[in-house]
This record gives structure tokens, sequence and C-alpha cells, in this order.
């Protein structure tokens, strides 16, 4: 099992975050994990993507010129990025903030409308953890409970924000099934 | 041990300390900013001091100053700041001063890009600097051995009294993988350097210079010959590289550092549809691994690829010097932070089968 993923949007939507978070997941589950950012020219308001791949072997490029996946997080990263997934392979489009629709017929897509789901579990800072959700109800690369145990984790002492964020978890991996 | 998801910069910057490093000076350059960001947190908690020079030749010569008290010193840069440092780096191979130096590369020439490249191998391998010397260089291809051998640089440095070049690039630095971190050493337990190091007298009572100024021509060509045979030894004894899939190979692909692990990803492809492919992966580039060139029975093997993110090659001139025209190569080359894909190497074997 090898799964690569792109995850683009704007600074500031958490982009880096969920692939760090991934990345972590991954490596306390005993897996092979890489995570490669775009960096250095990124400012706030700019675009930012990473590319995270987890393996059960030694992985190769860690920027691969097909993707398994793609979380285009807003509009740009979806018209730049969408290309760039294989055949057979998976978009998942942040539906409040990409309007266009996928149109190849082999790649399969999945709408998340992450911030309003977001916005109506009271806090538009979860939108990450709603695709972290829908990544993880899709890929198969990583476990619910890889999942809740790296939000736990990031989480640290801010406990309280805990169900909230399980919750944004929940509604993501349910916007994909 | 436990292992971690830690970033290339970052593992560079802790397996120097666990390695005994306790002197860093360099200057800000991407993509290798979080080793100072690291160290200048880090090495004050172990006792270490964290200098950022005002420029990259202040810093190269302030690790030179602490090196020469036997105190286990670093500098990193990127190329440009490298071409800076040159001055220095001559003055510790002929001082005979250990040290280490990661280069997390870019793509040039000049300020260039701040994107992966390996544009830097003619000036790590070859000629670091004017004067004649070379360098012990080491090319990791992840982040666990970009942890690992510059742990092992600190000990190359102090065996041979040289300064050991650590061949990144922004890929290996900037990216995240699950890594095993070395263990701390003791200081206590680290090989003496009582012998040479300059804060102490001679057995006489005398006190010692470290020199690198030999105004006598035959004072300085003895010396110079003692490099060279030095690095005879090297070439003798501490080539490293790695064989994959070579044994029954009719094509094989060469390639160091970041390309070598791409490249290795297209000779999974291309065998899982029976292609006979192998790589051969430089991991030492001075000494460069001539016998791993050598000990191929060229009547079996058909072509060579030879896969670089540069333009023009440069390893490429170390991998003819090794086949000695045994074989067409075939270079497989990006640059400029354009990053080697595998369908690239794949496809350009399947153009020559």
């Amino acid at each position: 099992m090898e799964k690569s993923v792109l995850i683009a949007g704007f600074g500031g939507q958490g982009v880096m975050s969920i692939g760090k978070m991934l990345g972590y997941a991954a490596s306390d589950a005993g897996k092979y994990a890489s995570f490669y950012p775009s960096y250095g020219a990124e400012q706030r308001g700019g675009t930012a993507n990473c590319t995270v791949i987890i393996s059960d072997e030694e992985i190769g490029s860690p920027a691969v010129s097909k993707l398994d996946m793609l979380i285009a997080m807003n509009q740009p990263s979806f018209d730049k990025f969408a290309k760039k997934v294989k055949k057979g392979g998976s978009i998942i489009v942040n539906s409040s903030l990409v309007t266009s629709k996928v149109e190849d017929s082999d790649i399969a897509a999945f709408y998340v409308p992450a911030n309003d789901i977001a916005n109506d579990l009271g806090s538009p800072k979860v939108a990450n953890i709603v695709i972290l959700g829908a990544y993880i109800g899709l890929s198969g690369a990583l476990s619910e409970e890889d999942g809740k145990a790296i939000i736990k984790k990031m989480l640290g002492s801010k406990a309280d924000l805990l169900d909230m964020n399980y919750q944004a978890f929940d509604k993501g991996l349910q916007a994909v099934k | 041990m436990s292992k971690e998801f830690i970033k290339g910069n970052e593992a560079i910057a802790e397996a120097a300390v666990r390695a005994g490093c306790r002197f860093f000076a360099g200057y800000p350059i991407t993509p290798q900013n979080e080793v100072p960001e690291y160290l200048s947190a880090r090495l004050p908690e172990v006792g270490g001091h964290f200098i950022q020079g005002e420029s990259e030749i202040a810093s190269v010569f302030m690790v030179f100053g602490v090196a020469a008290t036997g105190i286990r010193s670093m500098t990193s840069s990127s190329g440009p700041g490298f071409a800076l440092k040159s001055e220095g780096i001559s003055f510790l191979a002929g001082g005979q001063i250990p040290a280490v130096l990661v280069n997390v590369s870019r793509g040039g020439p000049a300020i260039g890009t701040i994107e992966p490249a390996q544009q830097d191998y003619f000036s790590a391998v070859h000629a670091p600097a004017p004067g004649g010397f070379r360098c012990f260089v080491i090319a990791p291809q992840n982040v666990q051995e970009a942890a690992d051998f510059v742990y092992e640089a600190f000990d190359i440095a102090d065996k041979y009294r040289t300064p050991v070049y650590v061949l990144a690039d922004g890929m290996i630095g900037n990216m995240m993988e699950v890594v095993e971190l070395p263990k701390m050493r003791d200081l206590a337990e680290l090989p003496s350097n009582d012998s040479w190091r300059f804060n102490k007298y001679n057995d006489d009572g005398s006190a010692r210079i470290l020199s690198t100024y030999m105004p006598m021509g035959e004072l300085m060509q003895k010396k110079n010959k003692e490099m060279a045979a030095m690095y005879e030894a090297w070439e003798k004894n501490e080539q490293r590289w790695e064989e994959y899939m070579v044994d029954d190979a009719e094509y094989i692909v060469t390639a160091y550092g970041s390309s070598a692990r791409i490249a290795k990803s297209a000779v999974k492809e291309l065998r899982a549809e029976g292609v006979k492919v192998g790589l051969i992966r430089a991991i030492t580039l001075f000494p460069f691994p001539k016998d791993a060139f050598a000990k191929l029975d060229y009547a079996k093997v058909k072509k060579m690829f030879c896969a670089e993110m540069s333009i023009p090659g440069q390893y490429i001139y170390d991998v003819q010097n090794a086949v000695l025209g045994q074989s067409q190569i075939i270079p497989i080359q990006t640059s400029g932070g354009v990053i080697l894909e595998t369908d690239m190497v794949v496809a350009a074997v399947k153009e020559n089968l």
C-alpha cells in the first residue's frame, strides 16, 4: 500500500497542518510517511501545498507526478492540481470555496463543504479537521482511530476543543460515505 | 529507540548535537534555515554555543577557530553561501582541522532558486575552494540518512582531521519523514584530540601552532603529499555505495542523494514490467565509489543511465571516469528546482531498450 495526496489551499487554511497530522498519524501507526511542503516563497493569503505519502514500504519520490488523491481547499488549487490526479484516483473538493466540478469520469469526486460544516459547528478553524475526516474516510491509509488519536495529540492541553474537533472529524467521515 | 516524524533540517541539527557538536556558526539562507533555527535553541541546552555570524565568511572562520580547540563544530548553508565560505573551507583543510559542513543545496548558478537541486556537485566534490584539496563528501538520500551521516561525519572528521562535507538538498532538508535518531554521545567518550588541538602545549612545553602558511616550497609540498596519501587511503578504504538489483541487470541506472530514491522507484516499476534494470547509488561522492563501476560485467550491461538534478550534468563526469568508456551512459537531467520524476527515468530507460 502506498497512497499519495496533495493538499493545497490558501495560506492560513491549515493545509500544512493537515499534511503534518497525516504524517504524525502514519508514523504513530508504524508506517512509512513523507511530508513534502512547497517552501520558502509562501506568504499569508498566498497559496500553499504539501504532498503526503503514506506507505508500508520505503518511499521513493516524496513529490510524485501522479497523485492518488488531491484535496483542493480553494479554487486556484483545484485549477492547478486537478490534472495531476491519476486515473482511478480521487479528489476531495472543498465545495464551500470551489465552484468547479470534476469533469473526468475516471476520477472519483467528493464534494465536502468544509467551511460551511465548520461554521455550523461554531468554528471556521475546524474546516481542515473536516477534511482530515474525509481523507481518512476515503484513503484507507489510516484508520478512524489513528485520526482521532492524532487530533487528541495535536490539541494537547486544549482539551476543551476536543469535542468540537471530533465532531468536525465525524462530519468529514460522513460526507464521503 | 523510538521513531519520530521530523523535518530533515531539524534531524540534521539534532543529530549534530547528539554526535557531540557544541558549536555552530552560520548565516541564514533557504532551504536550510531550520538548521540554525533549531540549534539556536538547542545548543545552549547542552552547554554549547550558537552564533549567527555577520556573514558566511565570518561564520566559517568562527568554526575554524573553535574547531581548532578540539570542540566538535559545524556550519551549514546552501550553494550561494558555500561560495562565500570557500576560503574558510580551504583553511580548515590546510590546517587539518576537523569540522562538519552541511550543504542543503538549491538551484543555481548565482542566487538561482530556493528549490531543491544537485548543482553543487562539482563545488562540493572537486573544488570546495582553490588550493587543490579534498573534503570527504557524503550524500544522504532521505531524512534518516541525513541524521545518520551528519552524526557519523563528526567521527570521520576527527579520524582524518579533515572537513567533512554532507551534501543534501532542499528536498531532504524540508521534507518530514519517520526517523530513528542516533543516541546522545557522551563527550567524555569522544576520541582524544590532545595530540593536535591548539589550546594545549606540546610535550616539551612549547606553544602549539596550527599553521596554514608554509613559505618554504618543500614544506608545503611535503604536506600536500601527506594529504594526497590520505585521499588515496579514503579511496582504498572508504568508498561507499548501494546496489539494488544489479546482479542480473542489463541496464544500470546510477544516481546519488534525492535523485537516487526517485530512480529506485523507477527501477522497481521497470522490474515489475520485466526490464532487467538495477541501481547503483553513490553514497560517498569523495571518495567516489569507483569500485562499484569497476566490478560490473560490461559484456552483460547494455546501457547505463545517469540521473541527476543538474543541467549541465556534473555527477555524470565521475561516472564516466569510473566506467572508462565501457558502456554508453545516457543522461537523465533536471535542474533549477525542477524535481526529477520517476516517470522521466522510466521513459528514458524504455526509449533505450
